[in-house]
């Protein structure tokens, strides 16, 4: 697309077009004490290129990138090794510049993306049928509750208290709009959490994270059978896509809808985003299930192709009555996802997901050895709560000042609850080396002397 | 012989006492194509007239279906889920959709009888 800027005749012809005198005519509406006139004050003048980069670089080098010190960030966001084959594959152009397919049966590739993406997705999760992924795990879940509800026909929703916070207040912000309720548990780090005790005959489903936002691991076997017995479904959320590849998936511990973020393959941190929300669910749920659906047919000669299927029950089709808002994907997310597990394979998924296990023993064991810090887990995968003699979010700037990101304060996500100031996050993956886990066992041992 | 009344969102409804049984007629059948899903409503469901009961989808669209008349949902055509396609095949007999008590008779007055439905088809052509 070319952007040219609209000349004074450009601009004279759309007013006469549309019968507006001027163009401020057009703020009439606008009343007159909200309305900016001039330059905006404080403003630096306008630059050169050079004198921009260099700007920008200074301003870019006050952060401490995740990429290039001791990183244990986690909390719903992992660094991970991606092959350099996912950027250079990502980039072909038939990829990089295709959106959501609106006729998609030109676009033969991106189907079969999408549909080897769904494929994946629903092996990974243990679930019949997967989506084309949604915007970001937060989203997903929030979509999954509302799908709950239409499948339930209810309009009450729990939530663990081990949730983590963002996907929760996605959910909240959703069930303020449209009208449901929440019910939410506190967390609970330590574990005990008695989610069974609040399902009743007006709960539509139950939603639960694992590993949960404390790093732990549950079966959840028994709280899918308590879901089924009041007819409510059982909501399993998952921020760590790379967990599944060592964990029991949670469709075989009864979960009826899987939800989750798949940054972990694929794409990078970036920040906090673009991400890429799974989705997957049983087969009988299917026409209640948001997003895109890919699916695999043959054509009039027999062959092989590739189509979007359930479709009349999108937002294009089916304006406000559509199952969902949601009528687009993070397809080069997905894109990216697809690639880095089909370069990994079924074995080497699970060996890298093994290695972060292994990875996040050693910085455990190596963590408790340190005066005054307390490792709350008993079970985990790559990420584990720590508690700290001072609290959490000073240690983490201290330590950051010294090129150590140590982890995710606990009250960061969670404000305003003093008893879980000391407890920190701390993730490790395949990209933490044994420096990197001497360097933030050394600053943490400081901070207690 | 039973009666049978006509919607313009092309129901039909066919009244036994004070059950009416629905359906969709064989012009909507038409219109829509094949059908692959039917949603049916609860049982036990209080409908108004006009309010959306259930919801028909074809390799089209999917479109909602409209109770005729108010009262509340007695039976649901369980065939349906299994073999959406009677609705093709047999739209006025296999292919119903629900019954429902019937609140207010006198609410089917509105309704087309078959002549003026045929009438009201052929005017849409």
């Amino acid at each position: 697309m070319r952007y040219l800027p609209l000349t004074d005749a450009d601009r004279r012809g759309m007013l006469a077009a549309i019968g507006a005198p001027s163009i401020d005519a057009l703020y009439a509406d606008v009343p007159e004490p909200a309305r900016f006139d001039g330059p905006i004050p404080g403003l630096p003048h306008h630059a050169g290129e050079l004198e921009v980069e260099r700007r920008l670089a200074a301003l870019a080098a006050k952060n401490v990138p995740a990429a290039s010190v001791p990183s244990f960030l986690g909390a719903g966001a992992y660094r991970h090794h991606i092959p350099a084959t996912v950027d250079h594959l990502i980039q072909r152009g038939e990829f990089l510049t295709s959106y959501t397919p609106y006729q998609p049966e030109v676009a033969q590739g991106t189907l079969q993306v999408l549909f080897e993406f769904q494929t994946q997705v629903a092996l990974l999760t243990g679930m019949e049928v997967a989506n084309a992924s949604m915007y970001d795990g937060a989203t997903a879940c929030a979509e999954a509750v509302l799908m709950a509800n239409r499948v339930t026909r209810r309009g009450r929703a729990v939530l663990s208290g081990n949730l983590h916070p963002h996907y929760a207040e996605t959910t909240a912000t959703l069930a303020r709009f449209t009208g449901f309720d929440l019910v939410t548990s506190d967390p609970a780090p330590d574990g005990g959490e008695d989610l069974a005790a609040l399902i009743d005959d007006r709960t539509s489903c139950v939603v639960v994270q694992n590993p949960d936002l404390f790093g732990r691991v549950r079966d959840l076997s028994a709280l899918a059978a308590a879901c089924h017995a009041k007819k409510a479904l059982l909501v399993v959320v998952v921020t760590e896509a790379v967990s599944l590849g060592l964990l029991m998936p949670p469709g075989d511990m009864g979960a009826d809808i899987v939800v989750g973020e798949g940054q972990s393959l694929g794409n990078p941190l970036g920040f906090g985003g673009p991400y890429v929300g799974l989705f997957a669910t049983r087969e009988r749920y299917i026409r209640q299930m948001p997003g895109r659906l890919c699916g695999q047919t043959v054509d009039g000669e027999g062959r092989r192709g590739f189509v979007l299927t359930l479709s009349t029950r999108e937002q294009h089709i089916r304006r406000e009555k559509a199952t969902s808002n949601i009528c687009t994907n993070s397809g080069l997310c997905a894109l990216a996802f697809t690639i880095h597990l089909s370069l990994l394979g079924e074995a080497g998924f699970t060996r890298l997901a093994e290695l972060n296990h292994a990875l996040a023993v050693r910085l455990a064991d190596r963590l408790a050895a340190v005066p005054g810090v307390e490792v709350l887990n008993e079970a985990f995968f790559n990420e584990f709560t720590v508690r700290l003699p001072v609290p959490a979010a000073r240690a983490v700037d201290t330590l950051a000042a010294k090129g150590v990101l140590a982890g995710v304060p606990v009250g960061r996500l969670l404000p305003g609850r003093p008893e879980l100031d000391d407890l920190l996050l701390v993730a490790a993956t395949e990209t933490n080396t044994d420096d990197d886990m001497e360097a933030l066992a050394g600053a943490l041992a400081e901070l207690g002397s | 012989m039973a009666t049978v009344r006509y919607t313009e969102e092309h129901e039909w409804i066919r009244v036994d006492g004070d059950i009416g049984t629905v359906g969709i007629t064989e012009y909507a059948q038409e219109q829509l194509g094949d059908i692959v899903f039917v949603e049916l409503p609860e049982i036990g469901r209080q409908v108004e007239e006009g309010g959306e009961v259930a919801v028909v989808e074809s390799v089209k669209a999917a479109s909602e279906v409209y109770a005729p008349v108010s009262g509340e949902v007695t039976e649901v055509n369980e065939a349906l889920n299994d073999n959406p396609a009677l609705v093709n095949s047999d739209p006025a007999g296999e292919g119903w959709f629900f019954k429902l008590r019937i609140d207010d008779p006198n609410e089917l007055e509105e309704l087309m009888d078959p002549d003026a439905y045929k009438a009201y088809v052929e005017g849409l052509d």
